[in-house]
């Protein structure tokens, strides 16, 4: 490959407070229009901003979990720009001290580890919403809600470190994975309150100076950002081929035509005039309080899998199924472990039988299942045991969800433990040598392998609760004999 | 009085600002704003060499809010005040932006 992409990623997160950043109006998303306002959030004359202190503490948690340095003073300013969703005329944001800086963010591991520098962490201020279709007059006017003004965003922006629209998918992913888990924000991508824009450009390969980049806006998903950046990478590599120059531009992501289209600005509409919010204080965060707050970060979930990996001997896959396609997978994981289970059965069991169970609901977490760890611990340790044959356990299994019942009960009152009995498995191997003569005879000229038709035939008349290697010695006994006398 | 600089360009600020000017407003402004940068300029001469940079008068105690719900106002009041607004949707009405 002659190019490679240059990306650098800006993420914004709403912070999950219940109220804004400088007042005290509800964040709750959906309310009817305009119905959490007040002076200071609508940008009345002399009203004055009071900082969210929770605000503060969970963008404080964000920095440190991203490997952050948490600045002891940090700064607002005013970002001023005109939109009718700005009801001040200017953004509160912080500018050139933001909250935390110098960041770092691991990807993979799967081929190699690769890290993504994060260059800062700020708090600012959301706008509002503008409405420019759907009411009668829409060809006239712009309608505002002034709900969002105001909520608590942190704006995570990384070094231009990504070198793939894959990677790029990946880092927001991650960067979603670490805030949910965080309790930071809700991850929620189709209300908006996590948003990512992409800087993106391509250069030669050996390259030592950047190219002219692009942002891309406008991308809600995952698979949208990927998408969206191999579109712009070879559209930027399209117009290197034929002569022509990158501009430097913002573009937005069209999903149904699946391009990015130049969103044309006026040129001094990036003039922000930034300057300290006379209004606000610096930000103090004394060391003492990061500390309590780093204190108080939860297990991530990579490392998690790796800890999962490493302390039950878990494959990488299975580990990355049970903490992060099932939700409550690895806490009921280790609880199932923890109550004497063996870590692969445990596995084995949520993705089997538990994943089957939940996918028939539609569901993917575990608080769906009414199984309990220490129930599903027990009935492993039946089979572990061999006093229930595998197809048994699914049965009680299928008994335990629907019936809520222990394992050992249900073994216990329907007699399905497997039974070691040769008298009665002697019986049953009698009774299917005699209903097929006709596979007896086929064993009997040679055909051995239909040893395992018979085997079959014995579990089945066994309902499952024989112990399939006594039939099988059975029954080569009976049919050995049988064949060992010939004449008889 | 000082004299009239010719690096401050009005119009771009007076853009910026989304204003309007009269040429004799923007040749008013200018005389006005090269006084107001001249004495900026006065005092910036005094060494502050070793003095942290602020732009806040009093650094004292931090001033948090809980994060507790207060309620919001009536949007009935609210929108009476704007000078457009959809009463029945709930919502402001500014000239058509895109
Ligand atoms: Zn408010």
């Amino acid at each position: 490959m002659r190019y490679e992409p240059v990306i650098g990623l800006e993420i914004h997160a709403q912070l999950l407070t219940a109220t804004k950043i400088f007042c005290g109006c509800a964040t709750t998303f959906g309310a009817p229009p305009n119905t959490n306002v007040c002076p200071v959030c609508l940008g009345l004359p002399g009203a004055l901003p009071v900082l969210n202190r929770r605000a503060v503490e969970l963008a404080i948690r964000a920095g440190l979990a991203l490997g952050c340095r948490i600045q002891a003073r940090s700064i607002f300013a005013r970002k001023n720009y005109f939109y009718p969703d700005l009801p001040k005329g200017y953004q509160i944001s912080q500018y050139d001290q933001p909250l935390a800086v110098e960041g770092r963010l691991e990807l993979g591991p799967d081929a190699r580890t690769r890290y993504v520098g994060i260059t800062r962490i700020h708090m600012e201020e959301d706008a509002g919403k503008s409405l420019h279709h759907g009411l009668p007059d829409s060809d006239r006017y712009t309608a505002v809600d002034f709900n969002r003004a105001g909520v608590p965003l942190i704006e995570i922006v990384t070094e231009p470190d990504l070198r793939s629209a894959a990677d790029a998918a990946e880092c927001f992913s991650r960067v979603r994975e670490i805030l949910v888990a965080l309790g930071v924000n809700d991850g929620n991508m189709e209300e908006g309150s996590l948003r990512c824009d992409a800087n993106v450009s391509v250069r030669r390969v050996g390259e030592a100076t950047f190219g002219t980049k692009t942002e891309v806006k406008n991308v809600n998903s995952f698979r949208f950002l990927q998408k969206a950046l191999e579109y712009e990478i070879e559209r930027q590599i399209d117009v290197l081929e034929s002569g022509g120059r990158v501009v430097q531009e913002t573009r937005l992501w069209d999903s149904d035509l699946g391009e990015t289209t130049s969103m044309r600005t006026k040129e001094e509409a990036h003039d922000y005039r930034y300057f300290p919010e006379p209004d606000l204080q610096p930000l103090d965060v004394p060391q003492a309080w990061v500390e309590a707050i780093r204190s108080t970060l939860p297990e991530l979930p990579e490392e998690r899998k790796q800890r999962l990996m490493a302390a039950h001997g878990l494959s990488d896959y299975d580990a990355d199924l049970l903490v992060r396609l099932i939700t409550g997978g690895a806490d009921y994981f280790e609880r199932v472990v923890a109550a004497g289970a063996q870590a692969k059965a445990a596995s084995n069991w949520i993705q089997g039988e538990i994943r089957r169970r939940l996918k028939e609901l539609g569901r993917d977490d575990m608080s769906a299942v009414p199984v309990t760890p220490e129930a599903l611990a027990e009935l492993i340790d039946l089979a572990e045991r061999g006093v229930v044959s595998s197809t048994v356990a699914k049965d009680v299994f299928d008994r335990m969800w629907t019936t809520g019942r222990r394992a050992k009960a249900i073994v216990d009152e329907e007699g399905l433990a497997q039974t070691g009995d040769t008298s009665a498995i002697a019986a049953l191997v009698e009774s299917v040598l005699a209903e097929n003569a006709d596979a007896v005879e086929q064993y009997r000229k040679g055909k051995t392998n239909v040893i395992g038709f018979l085997v079959g035939q014995v579990m089945k008349k066994g309902k499952g609760r024989i112990d399939p290697k006594v039939a099988n010695q059975l029954l080569r006994d009976a049919l050995g004999g049988a064949a060992s006398s010939p004449g008889a | 009085m000082a004299a009239t600089r010719p690096d401050i360009d009005v119009s771009r600020v007076a853009a910026l600002a989304r204003l309007e000017l009269t040429p004799e407003e923007t040749a008013l402004f200018t005389r006005q704003l090269s006084e107001i940068l001249a004495y900026a300029e006065a005092v910036q001469q005094i060494d502050t060499t070793g003095v942290p940079p602020t732009a806040h008068a009093g650094a004292g105690e931090p001033i948090w809010r809980d994060d507790v719900v207060v309620p919001s106002l009536d949007r009935a009041v609210v929108l009476k005040e704007a000078p457009e607004a959809s009463l029945s949707a709930g919502l402001f009405k500014v000239p058509k932006v895109l």
